[in-house]
């Protein structure tokens, strides 16, 4: 376990619009706009170097692609959420980090590459995120995607990877990971004002989540990632993978100061803003029981393994 | 008015290194070719629908993905650029295509009466996804015709493969009654590839046709027991075992693209025009068509 970390704190939030382009709809999309106002200072005041984004709205293929053009620019609209309004943006993209960052995974065994296309897609979760933590660019950014096939070994080598490009660049980061809690959304369009927790079975384990989130366990919460993903999630993806690239980008461990300044429903999902800072305590004496990867060794070929 | 029918419906899958390896001018990357199997069948049939009567165009799209109800595409032109996030190195294209929202209101509404949740699409500043964008590219390379543009609601990671049968069926039949009383003549498409599981590294020249083959030799075994019973005209029963096939290899059939178009069309008894079948980065591809019409139904393959 290591404690040493180029971390300066984390953040978990949610990727839905709502809080940027219509706080006003309920009170609760108000809460998390205030929330991510709160840590847009807090980041404005840490002296980061760089706002590290992982998206679980970015899905990827080939590989694990990094943001690398220096000045994306685009409106987007949301799929789901477009009568909601566009989302014009202009970010500042670090792409010497973005190409470190690159070179960083592939030397762990990952199948990485940068895109650096004028045009290119970036997703509603890092648009939201980028435009409402850092709307000025004061500190410049690095997006990852979320390879749609990994599992927890390639992510944990990923978050390992982003650690490694953080300290040969000598860069001190803020980690955003943007992901819901439970996913499930209403089906149907509801009244933005009568917006609640989708079910009670959700919305107990996301108050167990944020319980952990608060002891800083966050080592803790990235062994129940299975857990959560079987509990909560809708079976989109291999996994429940943004706790496991957080925990192992800030170090694998319990020993964080937890806040919650927000949890709120999104169409029925859960929205949190959390904020993880390293800290001397540590909370929990679990026994961590899934193997520490270093190194992604690739398919094990199981299936190839004893055929005729 | 005479009454509105589907003239032709397509399987028509858009990865999109079929526009990439045909170097249109609207796609900026250049490439050597690839995929011929499957480009030459795309032409065959974009000949085929260039001997058709149709007024428009309508698409079912997995890569407008919505998980609050089926959405329709609602104003009148979109013109802008379409990058892939998947595959931004071989797709970057500029795009201008109109819509026939008539029929997209009147399929909303059908769709809405009968039940089913539903959402015009009328930001301008959306931009149109690639599967739309490929699969009427190669079909319609002039893009002398208007589309609507159906998006995938996801009942498939929500519920289960059985509901979305269900409700890709229903929306099928929504669809179906519009047109009847638009009076137009439709070519529906459903956009999307059989078996689903990519290779997550792509080698250096994407067209290097030496790198190319299907993931595993399970999904094309499904694959080819779906072309087969396509071939024979066995539609019911595709559709019947539909969640069982999604499931087994990842198929993109997972969005109901197949489902809404056999119902729409009455589940044809009748065998499909084959026109080709080819992997793309591990994927299994198909291009199928079934022509309601006797005298001018083929067989291709």
């Amino acid at each position: 376990m290591s404690t040493k970390s180029n971390i300066l704190f984390g953040i978990y939030c949610p990727p839905h619009p709502q809080p940027l382009l219509a706080p006003e709809l309920n009170q609760g999309y108000g809460n998390l706009r205030s929330a991510y106002d709160t840590l847009k200072t807090r980041i404005e005041e840490s002296g980061a170097d760089i706002i590290l984004v992982y998206s679980t709205t970015w899905p990827s293929i080939v590989g694990h692609q990094i943001q690398a053009h220096p000045e994306p620019e685009w409106t987007h609209v949301d799929d789901d959420f477009h009568f909601l309004g566009s989302m014009p943006y202009k970010f500042k993209i670090d792409s010497d980090f973005s190409n470190e960052y690159m070179e960083a995974a592939k030397k762990r065994g990952l199948h990485s590459r940068t895109v650096a296309y004028d045009g290119f897609p970036i997703d509603t979760g890092s648009i939201v995120a980028l435009s409402l933590l850092n709307p000025d660019n004061k500190i410049p950014a690095c997006i990852i995607s979320s390879n749609m096939y990994s599992n927890r070994s390639e992510t944990i080598v990923l978050g390992k990877a982003a650690n490694d490009a953080l300290s040969t660049q000598g860069k001190k980061a803020v980690v955003v990971v943007v992901a819901s809690l439970s996913n499930r959304m209403f089906t149907e369009h509801i009244n933005p004002s009568e917006d609640r927790i989708h079910s009670p079975k959700d919305d107990e384990w996301n108050r167990k989540i944020l319980e952990f989130f608060k002891d800083g366990r966050l080592e803790d919460l990235s062994q129940l990632s299975r857990d959560i993903h079987g509990q909560i999630r809708i079976q989109k993806v291999a996994a429940y993978k943004p706790v496991w690239w957080m925990a192992a980008t800030m170090g694998q461990h319990n020993n964080y100061d937890g806040e919650i300044l927000a949890y709120e429903a999104l169409h029925g999902s859960g929205g949190a803003i959390i904020q993880l800072t390293p800290s001397d305590g540590s909370v929990g004496d679990k026994e961590f029981d899934e193997d520490d990867v270093e190194y992604y060794q690739g398919d094990r070929n199981v299936l190839g393994q004893g055929a005729l | 008015m005479e009454k509105g029918r589907i003239v032709l419906g397509c399987l028509a899958p858009h990865p999109p290194h079929l526009v990439y390896a045909e170097n249109p001018e609207q796609n900026e990357p250049f490439s050597e070719g690839g995929w011929e199997t499957l480009r030459w069948g795309y032409n065959k049939l974009a000949r085929k629908l260039k001997n058709i009567d149709y007024d428009v165009m309508v698409i079912f799209t997995p890569h407008w993905a919505t998980y609050i109800g089926t959405h329709f595409l609602g104003l009148p032109k979109f013109n802008s650029l379409s990058v892939d996030p998947i595959f931004p190195n071989i797709f970057r294209y500029k795009y201008d295509l109109t819509v026939d929202v008539e029929l997209a209101e009147a399929m909303e509404k059908s769709a809405s009466d009968s039940g089913i949740i539903t959402k015009m699409m009328r930001n301008p500043d959306f931009r149109i996804d690639y599967g739309t964008i490929t699969s009427c590219h190669m079909l319609n390379p002039d893009w002398d015709k208007p589309i609507v543009t159906i998006s995938s609601n996801r009942n498939a990671h929500y519920y289960s493969g059985e509901v979305m049968n269900e409700q890709a069926t229903a929306l099928g039949e929504a669809c179906l009654k519009a047109i009847e009383e638009s009076g137009k003549k439709v070519v529906l498409v459903s956009s999307h590839s059989l078996s689903h599981r990519h290779f997550v590294t792509e080698s250096p020249l994407p067209e290097d046709m030496s790198r190319e083959h299907i993931y595993n030799h399970s999904q094309y075994v499904w694959d080819m027991k779906m072309v087969g019973m396509m071939r024979d005209g066995k539609m019911r029963e595709v559709v019947d075992i539909m969640p069982e096939y999604t499931e087994q290899t990842i198929a993109e059939t997972e969005a109901g693209g197949l489902t809404w178009m056999m119902a729409a069309m009455n589940f044809p008894q009748y065998p499909a025009e084959i026109y080709g079948y080819q992997s793309v980065i591990g994927t299994g591809n198909a291009i199928v068509a079934w022509d309601p019409n006797s005298e001018t139904r083929e067989i291709v393959l």
